[in-house]
């Protein structure tokens, strides 16, 4: 059925583990200096690109174009007095940056940089190791780094840092399933955990033979996975507690969140540290799994020489700042969503679509494998569907009766308080009005009731 | 390293060398950086406000209950994951599907439980 078209292979799982110690050192080195780097001049990045946004100048002292900003607040965090106020739990309050901190460095170590390369006669791939469990690998270090979170929350002894912990933890842990179960669908087609033969197997896009016809598949599973990558698009900001969903930080409510108080000292800089290097760990995994990795878009692949040596890396780092950008935008653009929206969006509808998703895709993979038997897969799939049907049809008037019900309340409230002002504790305003339970189904009514409820409270 | 367990020593490596830089960074910080405290500067800072009373106060968490969720869908993704990479190998086929299927349905069930009792939404 599926024929892979002949097309540049990378390194796979068999070539990796074979290195020379200095060689996984030097990777080491060049891994952790890039981050280091990409972290300094990506807030130099964001802060230049959003008040352009914003109609503003942004740094422009420090350095040529305000380059070296992020430099000179690095220094100053390093140098600066490291207070740890005095209620605090010692040990916690120390170790949360390190726990946050670590496991978001850990997890760039199976990002795919590019092919196999020959470095000082050593031929070896561009990516420091690479598990067969790989992309777990990520995710568990992405739900280490929640403790880091919740650890710096509960030890700074403070009610805003805990409540923002707390409020970071829920808010990471449902964002990170969601997460997983849309890569789902990119493991089905690829077959395997590994980055690099993920990366390989979006090499060249199959044919799907129907009725005699050959219609060439794209290779990258953005295309053929659009559903899964748009589910990962919402929930990579959420993971990384980005706007619009970066609630755990919301200064209106929270003051500083988690870190609120580890006074900008080099702590703080960890924390800062670690949430730019989460985002590139995302967009690193969102490059890998949907975007084809190294390999070079579609222009550039036409020249033969695009997928060899080391050219990948540029076309690699090249999708990493239009990632970076895109986080740059959406903050730009997008208000801040409230707290009982933002678990309801990642709950009640990104995890629901993402099973449907991935059952979706599994019949149809199964249908393109085997030859044998698609009426019954056709007869699986039908029922399912029915069944969803069903299941939303039982959903749906529930959710209308409640809605109605609700309405019905909020009307017989208003009515009470327009016979009776002072009910609701006239002349504070009370503190549970029907308007507060976000019924605004019929909005003209309801500001025309309120409208009354004040003339009258006026009199 | 090489071998199985190569590309493991590598990362567990890796994590030695991580714990270090941090706390060697940190420690470069104690020695260059002024140490004055104050009793003012030791004050939990909250909302720039002296605080009031103790730091621990009583609250209504509203979101314990995601964290058992949790365990359940990410326990889920995890028997996902391998079922996902041999899908496609010969011998598994039609009867890996139906049971994946099966197992799905117990997690819908299982959210949608808890959909119905309302503990996904805000209380």
């Amino acid at each position: 059925m599926t024929t892979m078209l002949a097309g540049p292979i990378g390194p796979s799982l068999a070539d990796f583990g074979k290195d020379p110690w200095w060689i996984s050192l030097i990777k080491a080195v060049f891994i952790f200096v890039f981050l280091m780097l990409g972290v300094l001049f990506g807030v130099w990045t964001e802060r230049k690109l959003i008040s352009r946004m914003q109609n503003r100048y942004g740094p422009n002292r420090a350095g040529k174009f305000g380059l070296l900003q992020s430099v000179a607040d690095g220094l100053k965090m390093g140098l600066k007095e490291d207070l740890m106020p005095r209620t605090v739990d010692r040990v916690v309050f120390f170790l949360a940056p390190v726990i946050i901190a670590v496991p978001a460095f850990l997890a760039f170590s199976i990002v795919p940089f590019g092919p196999m390369v020959s470095m000082f006669g050593v031929q070896t791939p561009l990516q420091l190791t690479d598990l067969p469990v790989a992309v777990l690998f990520v995710l568990a270090m992405a739900s280490m780094g929640v403790y880091g979170i919740v650890l710096a929350g509960w030890g700074s002894r403070s009610p805003y840092a805990l409540l923002g912990g707390l409020r970071s933890s829920a808010q990471v842990i449902s964002y990170e399933i969601a997460m997983a179960l849309s890569l789902v669908a990119v493991f089905l087609f690829a077959g395997t955990l590994s980055t690099s033969e993920i990366v390989n197997a979006q090499a060249a896009g199959g044919t799907w033979e129907i009725g005699g016809l050959s219609i060439p598949l794209p290779s990258w599973y953005v295309v053929m996975l659009f559903p899964s990558f748009l589910i990962y698009v919402v929930t990579m900001l959420g993971e990384t507690n980005r706007v619009p969903f970066d609630l755990p930080e919301g200064e209106g409510e929270l003051v500083g969140g988690f870190h609120t108080e580890y006074s900008s000292s080099l702590k703080f800089a960890m924390f800062m540290l670690a949430e730019y290097v989460n985002m590139f760990t995302v967009s690193a995994l969102a490059i890998t799994m949907f975007f084809g990795g190294w390999q070079a878009p579609w222009p550039i692949s036409l020249w033969d020489g695009a997928n060899t040596g080391w050219w990948p890396m540029l076309w690699f780092f090249g999708k990493l700042v239009i990632a970076f950008c895109f986080f740059v935008w959406v903050r730009a653009s997008l208000p801040r969503v409230r707290y009982d929206q933002l678990m309801a969006l990642g709950w009640k509808l990104l995890i629901p679509i993402s099973l449907a998703w991935i059952v979706l895709v599994a019949t149809v993979r199964a249908l393109r494998l085997e030859g044998g038997d698609r009426t019954l897969v056709m007869a699986m799939l039908g029922v399912i569907v029915v069944v969803i049907g069903v299941l939303y049809y039982a959903f749906d008037t529930s959710r209308e009766r409640k809605k109605k019900d609700q309405q019905a309340q909020v009307r017989e409230e208003f009515a009470r308080l327009r016979n009776e002002p002072t009910a609701g504790g006239f002349p504070v305003p009370p503190l549970d009005l029907p308007h507060y339970h976000g019924v605004s189904s019929r909005p003209a009514v309801t500001r025309a009731d309120s409208k009354e409820v004040t003339s009258e409270a006026k009199v | 390293m090489d071998g199985y367990f190569g590309s493991y020593a590598v990362v567990a490596v890796l994590i030695v060398i991580g714990v270090v830089i941090y706390v060697g960074a940190l420690t470069i910080n104690r020695l260059l950086s002024p140490i004055r405290p104050s009793a003012e500067k030791l004050l939990t800072y909250e909302c720039g406000v002296d605080p009031v009373g103790e730091g621990w106060a009583q609250t209504q968490v509203r979101y314990y209950v995601f964290t058992y969720l949790y365990v359940v869908f990410a326990v889920d993704a995890v028997f996902l994951f391998p079922w996902a990479t041999v899908f496609a190998d010969p011998g598994f086929g039609l009867t890996t599907l139906v049971e994946m299927f099966v197992f799905l349905g117990f997690i819908a069930l299982g959210i949608l439980y808890a959909w119905r009792k309302g503990v996904l939404s805000w209380t």
